[in-house]
Parts: C-alpha cells; sequence; structure tokens
C-alpha cells in the first residue's frame, strides 16, 4: 500500500487558490524532493499532509486513513510523521534534551526513566550528543535544525516532511544539516523535502517534483528530469536558480 | 485616651494576616479563573471567548470598592440567607483579580508565536499538552512581571475591606488612630508596613522586566 495518497486536493486562503488539485501518490522509502518558485504552495501542501491546515477538497490518505480526521485519529496519525520547518521552532523554554523527549514521554512511546538514553541515541545520530542539557538559546542555527530532527526522529516516524529546512541557516551551516538529512534517507526513511538547494535535490531524492501555480507541473527521476524539461516553465525555473 | 505603643504596632501586624489571608484567597482562587478565562478568551470558538469577554469587561468596568459594595450586599440576598462577610468579599476579590489576571496571561498567550503551537501539534500531543507545556511556560515567563504587578495592586486594593467592616490593616489602623488620637503616627506606620511588603514586590516586578528584556 502506499504510504501516502494526495488526490486532487485543492486548497484557498480565501479567494486566493493556492492548491489547484494536487495528486501524488508516495510509496514507502522514496525520497520525494519539491521545488518551485516562491508562492507556488509547496509548504502550503506540507502543511495539508499533516493537517496543520484543512483543505476545501481532495483527499488525504496516510497508510490508507484519511488524514482529515476527528483529534484523536489525527493526533495519532501525526505521531508517525515528523515536520521540520524552515525556522526550528525548537521549544526555547526547555532543554534539548526535554525538546526531544517530550512527545514520547507524553504519548507514552517511553517511560520517564528511559526518557534519557532516547535523547541521547537520536542527538547521537545528528551528532549533538554533548548538547543534551543546553538550551536552544545557546546553539547555532545549524544545530537547532538537527536538534528539531532528532525531535522527530525521537518519534520513530515512518514520513518526514522537511519545508526548506536549510533556508535560514547560514551558508557555512547548511552542510551539517544536509549531511543529517542524507543519512537519513540512507537509512530508509521516506522523506519529503521542499528545498532550494537544487544540488542536493538532485542528488538525493528519487524522485523530483515541480510545483507551479498550486500544481504538480512535472516529476520523474531528478537526473532525467533536470536534463530535459518537459515544459517551458520548469525549464525557466532551472535556468534561474542556475544565475542564483 | 492613651499613647501609641509597641502593643498597637502588633495589632497592625496581626491586622496584616487579613490582609494577607484576602491576598492569598483571591489569587488561590482568582488564578484558576484566570487561567480559564484566558484560554476562553483565546479560543477559537467564538462563545467561550465572548462570555470571557463580557466577564472581564464588566468586571474591570466596575471599581473595586463597587465589586465589594455589591457582593457583599449582593451575595446574601442572592443566597437568600446570611453568608459570612469573609466569603462574600472573597468572591468579590477572586472575580477581581480574575479578571486581570485573565487579561494578563491573554496577552502572554497571544505573545507566543503562532508556530510554536504548529510545532507542538505535529507532534502529535493533545491540545492540552501542547498548552500545558510548550505554550502556558513561555506565556507566564512573559506575563510575570504584569502579574507581580497586580499582586501589589490587590494587596493596596485589600484596604478597602475596611468599608465593610473588615479589621486588616487599614482598619486597625482606624481604631488605633480613634483610640490614641495619633492618626499621623498611626497611620505612618500603616503606610511604612504597606510599603515594606509592595516594595520587594515591585523590584521584583522591575527586576523580571529587566532580565526577559534582556534575554529577548
Ligand atoms: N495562512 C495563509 N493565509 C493566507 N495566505 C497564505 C497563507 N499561507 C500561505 N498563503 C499564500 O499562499 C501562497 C502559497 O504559499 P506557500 O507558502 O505554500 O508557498 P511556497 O511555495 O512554500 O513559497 P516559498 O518558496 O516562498 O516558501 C502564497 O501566495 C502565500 O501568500
Ligand atoms: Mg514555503
Amino acid at each position: 500500500m502506499a504510504l501516502l495518497e494526495i488526490a486532487n486536493v485543492r486548497k484557498s486562503f480565501g479567494s486566493l487558490e493556492v492548491l489547484k488539485g494536487v495528486s501524488l501518490t508516495v510509496e514507502p522509502g522514496e525520497i520525494i524532493a519539491i521545488v518551485g518558485r516562491s508562492g507556488s504552495g509547496k509548504s502550503t501542501l506540507l502543511r495539508c499532509i499533516n493537517a496543520l491546515e484543512g483543505i476545501n477538497s481532495g483527499e488525504i490518505r496516510f497508510r490508507g486513513e484519511p488524514v482529515r480526521q476527528n483529534m484523536k485519529n489525527l493526533r495519532l496519525l501525526r505521531q508517525r510523521m515528523g515536520i521540520v520547518f524552515q525556522s526550528f521552532n525548537l521549544f526555547p523554554h526547555l532543554k534539548v534534551e526535554r525538546n526531544v523527549t517530550l512527545a514520547p514521554v507524553l504519548t507514552g512511546k517511553v517511560s520517564k526513566a528511559d526518557a534519557r538514553e532516547l535523547a541521547l541515541e537520536v542527538l547521537t545520530r545528528v551528532g549533538l550528543s554533548e548538547k543534551i542539557d543546553a538550551f536552544p538559546g545557546q546553539l547555532s542555527g545549524g544545530q537547532q535544525q538537527r536538534v528539531a530532527i532528532a525531535r522527530c526522529l525521537a518519534m520513530s516516524p515512518e514520513l518526514m516532511l522537511f519545508d526548506e529546512a536549510t533556508s535560514a541557516l547560514d551558508p557555512e551551516l547548511v552542510g551539517e544539516v544536509l549531511r543529517v538529512i542524507e543519512d537519513m534517507a540512507r537509512n530508509d526513511l521516506t522523506m519529503i523535502l521542499v528545498t532550494h538547494e537544487m544540488n542536493f535535490a538532485r542528488n538525493v531524492s528519487t524522485r523530483l517534483i515541480f510545483m507551479n501555480e498550486g500544481m504538480v507541473w512535472e516529476q520523474g527521476p531528478p537526473a532525467e528530469l533536470f536534463a530535459n524539461p518537459k515544459t517551458e516553465e520548469f525549464a525557466s525555473f532551472i535556468r534561474a536558480t542556475k544565475q542564483a | 485616651m492613651r499613647a501609641f505603643s509597641g502593643s498597637d504596632l502588633i495589632y497592625l501586624l496581626y491586622a496584616l494576616q487579613w490582609t494577607v489571608a484576602l491576598v492569598v484567597i483571591a489569587l488561590a482562587m482568582g488564578a484558576p479563573l484566570g487561567l480559564a478565562l484566558a484560554l476562553m478568551r483565546t479560543s477559537r470558538r467564538r462563545l467561550p471567548r465572548y462570555i470571557a469577554m463580557v466577564f472581564i469587561e464588566v468586571v474591570q468596568g466596575v471599581p473595586l470598592l463597587g465589586l465589594l459594595v455589591f457582593f457583599y450586599f449582593g451575595v446574601p440576598l442572592l443566597a437568600g440567607r446570611e453568608v459570612a462577610p469573609v466569603i462574600a468579599v472573597s468572591i468579590a476579590f477572586t472575580a477581581y483579580s480574575a479578571s486581570f489576571l485573565g487579561q494578563i496571561w491573554r496577552g502572554g498567550i497571544e505573545a507566543v508565536k503562532g508556530t510554536q503551537w504548529d510545532a507542538a501539534a505535529c507532534l502529535g500531543i493533545t491540545k492540552w499538552q501542547q498548552f500545558r507545556y510548550v505554550i502556558g511556560p513561555q506565556a507566564f515567563r512573559m506575563s510575570l512581571p504584569p502579574t507581580v504587578g497586580l499582586l501589589v495592586q490587590l494587596i493596596k486594593g485589600t484596604s478597602l475591606v475596611s468599608i465593610v467592616g473588615f479589621v486588616e490593616l487599614t482598619r486597625a489602623g482606624q481604631i488605633i488612630s480613634a483610640a490614641t488620637f495619633q492618626p499621623l503616627l498611626v497611620y505612618s506606620c500603616v503606610a511604612v508596613i504597606y510599603f515594606s511588603v509592595c516594595l520587594p514586590l515591585t523590584h521584583w516586578a522591575r527586576a523580571l522586566e529587566g532580565r526577559l528584556n534582556g534575554a529577548a
């Protein structure tokens, strides 16, 4: 069964239609990179996937279950997918350990006694075990983003969503975060990455999606797509990113 | 006639107990109600928002003295029987502190970035857990200076219950002053006692404010 099925999803903010019938199926193990111009609806699509935003029509199913659900079931679904935001959104009043273990403890995934061990384990995966007792404000942007990733990993998600995880970072900090994401990709975690890092999208993803005007405009294996853009819109998008 | 003496001072300090008791009651009962009001005020649903707004507007639109008198005479009428004055007065103070705490904390909740709600919601924890562990503590930190400020207002506000015959600090001062005919001395003592209770709190609030501004 597909991990995620997005069928004909439409979403408007007031009179502005942002998603104009998006359809997309994600199989387990796929690494999907979504690229596209600013305002094309990439973030909105990710936010619809975990029901942070409602949709106007169409359907989104996670392992066959619609994400438009009563709160209890939605919570259970959200426990199985992680999302990483551009702005990290760590909890500034909590130490790194607590940031990472809050949800696993509250949802009963791990006991209070084993929480620190879990924190150490996921922080080690992102290379930050020594920061377990720091507050987010004491970390660099790249470190904060890696903690945000660890916070998701602690829930053992089946799907990871990344919304421009490196866009808010200084250039010299981008690499450390991308390396962590690459490492997750190698470990067969299914991921949807919205990114502006074209090289990263090309090298890491198994499928590239070009979103334009609220639709999936082109998709396919990244190397092929970059070599042979089928539409003028994607071709000009590639040219524009090369100039930048 | 007698002169103001050490035992009068002890009497004043003793009366301070009632002042403290009223403040403790106002906080102990006003804080949960204030929290409920703040949550209702920031709710996505219209009805709770509206109810909380009306409560806050009405209570804040009446002077504290008016509230005291209203509940002092009103509660026995509504209850249809004698009610201990301390209960009526406590209700008035609870309503007063709840409405202001509700207002202050609402501001704190709204000052926490919406992205914190998003991040917490995405973890699959309940709405209450999101508030309890993520939003609330941050909101409370930001609200702490004005909350301490309100505490000072409450302490000074308790002087008004002397009107309805409570022997708290101010009323005790009146009694001693009448007995000794040394109003200036007596009320100076009363003022110094209020001052020495409130001053550390005021300073604390200012220090908190400075620390929060420094941290931001
Ligand atoms: N909550 C909202 N209310 C109103 N309009 C919104 C809201 N969120 C997004 N939009 C609008 O929807 C459109 C798509 O936004 P979205 O954030 O999905 O684009 P994006 O592809 O992620 O762009 P970027 O690359 O800049 O992040 C934009 O025009 C944006 O202004
Ligand atoms: Mg975006």
